[in-house]
């Protein structure tokens, strides 16, 4: 077994133990701290997507974070105002089942990520991260000055969105759902990489000129990895915002798709565990870092400036070395 | 509505553009010459308004304040190039996103610490406050008519120094070919020392100009950096002359936007969505804008590609 495959088994297994035995110790906030690990990793790999097999450094994912995020506040709260979603020009109620919700954010975080991805892609490089961040911005302005949906004080879903079977507000169930979700990403992801598209995309990413003459348009197969990506990040917006059971423009904001950036830059680019590692460590130094100081930030900043300068390939680049090529 | 008030809108928006200018103006010349997003020219925007809020506050004196904003962002400018930025360089764009957001982090964070989560309020000198009548019979704060003109000036001894002095000489032959300057025994990390310095001490400027406008608070520097990224986008990266060009677009389109759109929505719809409809589609508009440059001209109105 390669020391890669061995290291992403270990970090599958340490985020499935953690709440299980955090739940028999009786620890329900550490089961939701990794759940929000599980979440923002899910948020990672569909960045990830765009960023370690396409080589798109799009700095406006928290739009399609927010899409996801916000998408479940649009089918939830008709349920809990107890009025229809619309009435024109067909009927149609609000839903608060999470399948319902999920396969909403995945379609809106698609058609975002096709109408930003089709404009951004006509350029590249730092115009590229300028202009995603443009966008990313363009909608959180947008969610602020937007009143139908809180506005700048965003919205509160009282009762979490139900999944058939399982009881959502146990946190363990809601964990389980996000980890199999999670896992269901990565093998995705996974196959994605080793398919005659995701072969293509890397040829893309690595000789668009070569790509181009052998009869493929990089600017399609980008654009679709950006769509998939885009997805990808809404489905965890969802999450998130069921998670928090709150959505506000925070998740549409440029801080947010920095984080997302660098939980996928801690972990490792392009690397499939990446996000999760780098979520798991993300999650970690916050919590730990921010009951030693209120400006645990601070030193965020610093620990993530001496990875970028000193440390490349991130966490699974450190413990597995440099990345295999393919058999 | 009438015309006087547009006329005032139009002058705001140009204040406003001028001084996106001077954010843009330093972010295009640090990417023109030396290849580098810098996510954290916003940081020193903050570090201008906080220099020129501090010693303001202790001496009582604005021009003393302001000089002080432009020394302490130039300063930090160059600690911040000659500890992190230069090693940065030959890295690919997504090293140097992830660097400079670090670097944002620790200078909004550091600020916090030092001044706190309060903002801080900057007083608009006595000899500037108050409105000026202009020619028409129009009201408009002699402040704010002070900052087009800075704004302006400092736009021409931009040009000045780009077109005609020897600084400017070699920073336009770095844009070219940096391994021919270095070739020819020009100091090319010197220079590059001195390129962010002036970039980040037009933005503590602009930071300290603006400061008196509005409060001084950490994270301010943010949302005028991405409008600086989008005035970027549009007037084509590495271009002064496309900065300035952009930056006025940027500030008029945004301020006559919020001014107007209300006005014409209200022309057929009821008050109240009228309101929330044109405000909420004001905020879209420059990003409209910016959409619409990249379809016409992916390379940005003035840019090389």
């Amino acid at each position: 077994m390669r020391r890669e495959t061995l290291l992403n088994l270990v970090i599958a297994l340490a985020l499935l133990a953690v709440p299980l035995a955090a739940q028999a110790l009786d620890e329900p906030f550490a089961i939701t701290l990794a759940t929000k690990v599980a979440i923002l990793a899910l948020a990672g790999v569909g960045l990830n997507i765009a960023l370690g097999l396409g080589g798109m450094v799009s700095l406006g994912h928290a739009a399609f974070f927010g899409i996801g995020g916000y998408m479940m506040a649009v089918l939830a709260t008709p349920v809990q105002a107890y009025e229809p979603l619309m009435t024109w020009p067909i009927e149609l109620a609000g839903t608060k089942s999470m399948p319902l919700i999920w396969l909403g954010a995945v379609v809106a975080g698609a058609v975002g990520a096709l109408a930003i991805g089709a404009l951004s892609l006509r350029t590249s490089g730092v115009y590229f991260i300028m202009i995603t961040l443009a966008f990313g911005q363009m909608l959180y302005y947008f969610a602020i000055s937007w009143p139908a949906y809180g506005g700048e004080d965003g919205i509160a879903i009282y009762v979490r969105n139900g999944f058939p079977g399982l009881n959502t507000l146990d946190p363990l169930h809601f964990f389980a759902l996000a980890y199999a979700v999670l896992l269901a990403a990565l093998w995705l992801a996974h196959r994605l990489g080793g398919s005659p598209f995701g072969l293509a995309l890397a040829g893309a990413r690595q000789a668009p000129a070569r790509v181009a003459a052998l009869g493929i348009r990089p600017y399609r197969l980008k654009l679709a990895a950006f769509v998939l990506s885009g997805a990808v990040t809404a489905l965890a917006g969802a999450l998130y915002a069921d998670l928090n059971r709150f959505v506000s423009p925070s998740m549409l904001s440029w801080h947010t798709s920095g984080e997302i950036m660098v939980l996928v830059i801690l972990g490792g680019v392009g690397r499939l565990f990446g996000p999760v590692a780098g979520a798991a460590l993300f999650i970690l130094l916050e919590h730990f870092l921010g009951g030693i100081s209120e400006y645990w930030q601070l030193f965020l900043g610093l620990i993530l400036l001496g990875i970028v300068l000193f440390a490349r390939g991130g966490l699974i680049g450190t413990l597995a070395g440099r990345e295999v090529p393919h058999d | 509505m009438s015309a006087m008030l547009l006329i005032e809108q139009a002058l705001n928006g140009l204040q406003y553009g001028v001084m996106l200018f001077l954010m843009a103006a330093g972010l295009t010349l640090v990417f023109g010459v030396m290849g580098l997003i810098n996510l954290a020219h916003g940081s020193l925007y903050m570090v201008g308004a906080f220099a020129c809020a501090g010693v303001a506050a202790v001496t009582g004196n604005f021009w003393l304040g302001l000089a002080a904003s432009l020394a302490a962002a130039a300063a930090a400018g160059a600690i911040v190039e000659l500890t992190v930025i230069r090693r940065l360089y030959a890295r690919d764009h997504l090293d140097q996103v992830l660097a400079t957001f670090a670097l944002i982090l620790v200078f909004s964070e550091g600020t916090r610490w030092l001044f706190g989560s309060f903002p801080l309020y900057l007083d608009i000198p006595a000899a500037l406050a108050g409105p000026i009548t202009l020619p028409g019979g129009i009201e408009y704060p002699l402040y704010r008519l002070v900052l087009i003109g800075i704004g302006l000036a400092v736009a021409a001894g931009l040009f000045w120094l780009i077109g005609a002095t020897r600084l400017g000489v070699r920073i336009r032959a770095g844009e070219a070919d940096r391994e021919m300057i270095a070739a020819l025994g020009v100091d090319i990390s010197r220079l590059y020392t001195i390129v962010f310095a002036l970039g980040a001490a037009l933005a503590g400027l602009a930071g300290a100009l603006v400061g008196a406008l509005q409060s001084v608070q950490v994270g301010m520097g943010e949302p005028v950096l991405i409008l600086a990224f989008v005035v970027i986008v549009i007037g084509g990266i590495g271009s002064i002359k496309g900065a300035l060009v952009g930056a006025i677009l940027v500030g008029l389109t945004d301020t006559l936007g919020r001014f107007l759109l209300p006005v014409a929505f209200g022309t057929f719809l009821p008050p109240s969505e009228a309101t929330s409809i044109g405000a909420a589609l004001a905020s879209m508009l420059i990003y409209i804008l910016m959409a619409g440059v990249l379809v016409i001209r992916p390379g940005g109105l003035f840019g090389r590609a």
